[in-house]
């Protein structure tokens, strides 16, 4: 019988609060910025979209020591002690981690999403007497939802499994900022773990699972809807 | 409407120059695709901006090069319905109606959506969501749509080239309608030069980026004489009664024949200039249903073809086309008295 010990449950709890908030902070800006890139004519976007489309192909290990020097004393380490927010081996760390690495899968879906809506539907609203705001929020929204969805749960499960950049900017403290796959790795580099990593896997599993179960039921039902 | 258009826009390999003023309330713009087109459309609609020239939509001006002025769409006040509908596919029909129209300041409200919503025959369609209608349900809300916001311009492209041409006839009524209720001018873009026929009083036609003349849709519709279809002549049939299994009915002082086997027979139909022929004495006994007395009033030429124009009486006109030889033996010339000839199946349906 393979049964989760206290700690395994803190680290399955922290996993889903921090994928959770993370995907919940990116999801606004994430539309924002897949709405700069695919209306937006100006200058410096290509340079935007390597920026927000980095993290994809950098290691996360590389994108984690980036933002422990941003966020160091080198960094914004001295302002942020001035304000009281500690952040660096936090659980809010880990927030920031799962963020920056989830955020262009996010970015991307949306986009997808975006360009499916035919231009000429924008150029009505505008027509109607719309503004690009009133636009925003009344045509482009509405029609994105499916792929805000897509893109959320693609992010949350991106951040379920967030490793390197966790790890160098959270550290793997157990019960403060140890996630799932921080706590597997303890598991699986400690002799006689096999077995308890075997078991958060497959909470790891179920919980995945379960994400893509709610967002297919969410996408059909919409589906539904339309038809 | 006052409109005036002077405009240069260059697009890679394409370019499009176009001057014109119209004061006409019903405009349209015909030219084969890839004339520039659209590329019109969109420098009115203001998705494009002109290299240089300047557009003026009654008092306001739209562009101008010179002042640097360019209006964003949302302040046009230029109503647009396309091809397709492009209704709000998360919204209700009323929703979709309402669009523009909530977002009017009060005063500018001077069209009722019920009236728009009675004229289009939208009633039973309001709660229903956009993708539930069928084409032509959808090309009446987008033109209530449009219309609701109080334009100054309608813009219409191609909104009958997506319908089966059952639907085309069951929308140019209500194209119609709107013209006569509400009084909003439009510019209809279209390469069919029936539809051009039945909504416009002008045409501009465009080839190649460059307008090359402008006339009177009935001009052009003359021009093709020379095609395989001939010069279509537009009957209105109104009251018709039942008669052997045709349908007959008042057309100027005479009476006309027709087939027509679907189940609400009457409207415009269509009647070839080929399918009618010409005779100087009255035939004793023919199988063509309808004979007119008429007189010629005009002969015109085109490629190889002489176009006979006939007054039937009562302000009806009709065109018959004969080639040359037909004219010499007949003796035919202005004012002469001939009988018109042709079928009751010739006729066909327009809408």
């Amino acid at each position: 019988m393979i049964l989760l010990t206290p700690t395994d449950w803190q680290a399955l709890m922290l996993s889903a609060r921090v994928a959770g908030l993370a995907t919940l902070l990116a999801l606004p800006f994430g539309f924002l910025v897949a709405c700069l890139l695919s209306y937006g004519r100006f200058r410096g976007k290509a340079l935007l979209e390597g920026v927000v489309n980095l993290p994809l192909v950098l290691p996360p290990v590389v994108v984690g020591y980036l933002l422990l020097l941003a966020l160091g004393d080198a960094g914004l380490g001295p302002l942020l002690d001035r304000l009281g927010v500690r952040l660096l081996f936090t659980w809010y760390a880990a927030v920031l981690a799962a963020l920056v690495v989830g955020f262009p899968l996010l970015v991307r879906s949306i986009r997808i999403g975006l360009e499916a809506i035919d231009p000429q539907l924008l150029l009505v609203s505008s027509s109607l007497g719309a503004g690009r705001f009133d636009t925003l929020c009344n045509v482009v929204l509405p029609l994105s939802r499916r792929s805000l969805l897509a893109g959320a749960s693609l992010m949350f499960a991106r951040s379920l499994g967030e490793f390197g950049a966790t790890i160098m900017v959270a550290g793997n403290i157990p019960g403060l900022t140890q996630t799932i796959p921080l706590a597997i790795y303890d598991y699986g580099s400690a002799p006689g773990g096999e077995r308890l990593a075997l078991g958060l896997c497959l909470a790891s599993i179920a919980l995945s699972l379960l994400v893509l179960l709610f967002s297919e039921k969410l996408a059909r039902g919409r589906r539904e809807v339309n038809s | 409407m006052n409109l005036f258009v002077s405009v240069e826009k260059r697009l890679g390999n394409f370019s499009l120059a176009a001057e014109f003023a119209s004061e006409s309330g019903s405009l349209g713009l015909f030219g084969p695709s890839g004339s520039g087109k659209s590329t019109l459309f969109n420098l009115l609609a203001g998705t494009t901006r002109p290299d240089c020239g300047t557009i003026r939509l009654g008092d306001r001006l739209l562009f101008s090069s010179s002042t640097r002025t360019c209006l964003p769409p949302q302040q046009r006040r230029i109503g647009l319905v396309f091809q397709q509908g492009m209704l709000f596919p998360h919204l209700s029909v009323r929703e979709n109606l309402l669009f523009g129209f909530q977002r009017l300041p009060g005063r500018e409200r001077a069209i009722d959506p019920d009236r728009v919503i009675g004229v289009l025959g939208l009633e039973e369609l309001l709660a229903r969501k956009a993708p539930e209608l069928s084409g032509g349900e959808r090309q009446r809300v987008a033109l209530g749509r449009a219309l609701l916001c109080n334009p100054k311009l309608l813009l219409l492209d191609e909104p009958l080239s997506a319908l089966d041409d059952c639907l085309k006839g069951q929308i140019v009524p209500f194209l119609q309608a709107v013209r006569r209720e509400f009084g909003t001018p439009y510019l209809l873009i279209s390469h069919s030069l029936q539809e051009l026929r039945l909504l416009t009083d002008e045409v501009l036609l465009i080839e190649r980026g460059v307008l090359t003349g402008r006339s009177h849709p009935e001009e052009i519709a003359r021009q093709s004489l020379g095609s395989s279809l001939g010069y279509l002549n537009l009957v209105e049939a109104r009251d018709l009664r039942r008669q052997d299994g045709l349908w007959s009915f008042a057309w100027g002082e005479q009476t006309l024949t027709l087939v027509d086997d679907t189940p609400e027979a009457g409207g415009a139909y269509s009647l070839s200039s080929k399918d009618i022929l010409l005779c100087r004495e009255h035939p004793l006994a023919i199988s063509a249903r309808n004979l007119l007395h008429c007189r010629v009033v005009r002969l015109f030429r085109y490629q190889g073809q002489v176009g006979v124009e006939l007054d039937c009486g009562g302000g009806r006109n009709l065109i018959s086309q004969v080639v040359e030889q037909a004219v010499r033996e007949l003796e035919l010339q202005v004012g002469q008295k001939v009988y018109a000839l042709f079928k009751a199946n010739a006729f066909k349906r327009v809408y």
